[in-house]
């Protein structure tokens, strides 16, 4: 006997949800789910294993996950040169502001200590 | 293992997302959702030819989607927006403004002599009653009370079909697949009306 397909979700979309959530960004993983239970739905009940519901779902999970991860980094673009990134050095602000940020700090210990239970 | 209520949450959307999806691509044996009424929550059951089951809870809703998934399919999913005007004529009818209804029906469930008695309960209007011998005879077969009875207990589509207006000879209730309390409630808005 065949369960219905709603069955199957509500018992097995906790545990996909986790397995795609663990691979991918939450959006991604929402996506590698809904489209893990269109294809299970499609081949249901087709040659559904009696035994091992969840790990023929979970086997198709991470089939979707790798092909949403492979698309993404197809989606990235390679390039030879680096972006510029950003530079300390010529900015005459930057001393000062280095300093003063580390006066900042030994103030807030000098302070500390002054506030001590010692005192 | 525990399940957080965000984790719930998003299951939700992502089952209604499925459903939609699923419907569309016409992947779908039976559509279901559950109604809120005045007698207790209604499972609410179609096929892509139209409502095939209303259940109360009393008939255990998990005990009729499974048999929904061995008599008419097993893609099964929780689909609301594909029940979206039947729950409304429902919702319609609870609060007083609907008599009769105007929904496709799937009768697929039902067949025979059983099916001829369920289909003539629609001649039966809001408000009025009819003894199973009535509906016997109108059916031209007078002996055949018991069975307008079964037909009765095993209505695919209650309310919709309207299985709750038919009483005892002596004006007593009888039976109900939704309960005896629910028929009385059913008959008495209907009455007052």
């Amino acid at each position: 006997m065949k369960p219905s397909f709603d069955h199957i979700v509500r018992e097995h979309g906790q545990t996909v949800l986790r397995m795609t959530r663990s691979m991918l960004p939450p959006a991604d993983a929402d996506d590698a789910w809904s489209e893990t239970f269109l294809a299970a739905l499609r081949a249901y009940p087709g040659p559904l294993p009696d035994a091992n519901v969840e790990a023929w779902l979970v086997t198709i999970a991470r089939r979707k996950a790798t092909d949403i991860m492979r698309t993404a980094a197809r989606h990235a673009t390679p390039t030879d040169t680096l972006p510029d990134g950003l530079s300390q050095i010529g900015i005459p602000d930057a001393v000062r502001r280095a300093a003063s940020d580390g006066i900042a700090g030994l103030r807030h210990t000098y302070l500390s200590s002054t506030n001590g239970p010692n005192r | 293992m525990n399940t957080t209520e965000a984790e719930t949450d998003g299951l939700d959307r992502l089952r209604g997302r499925l459903a939609d999806t699923a419907a569309k691509e016409g992947l779908l044996d039976v559509s279901y959702t559950l109604l809120d009424s005045p007698v207790g929550p209604l499972l609410l059951a179609a096929t892509d030819q139209g409502l095939v089951r209303v259940a109360y809870e009393i008939q255990d809703h998990d005990d009729v989607l499974d048999s929904l998934a061995q008599t008419v399919g097993p893609r099964v999913l929780r689909a609301p927006r594909q029940l979206d005007e039947t729950a409304r004529q429902l919702d319609d009818y609870f609060n007083g403004t609907r008599r009769s209804f105007d929904l496709r029906l799937d009768l697929r469930l039902t067949r025979g002599f059983r099916r001829h008695v369920q289909e003539h309960l629609t001649a039966i209007e809001y408000g009025h009653t009819q003894s199973y011998g009535d509906v016997a005879r109108a059916l031209g077969n007078a002996k055949a009370v018991r069975a307008v009875g079964t037909a009765c207990a095993t209505n695919p589509l209650p309310i919709v079909l309207p299985c709750h207006r038919v009483l005892r000879a002596d004006g007593s209730l009888g039976g109900y697949i939704g309960g005896l309390a629910a028929k009385d409630t059913l008959l008495t808005f209907e009455i007052r009306a």
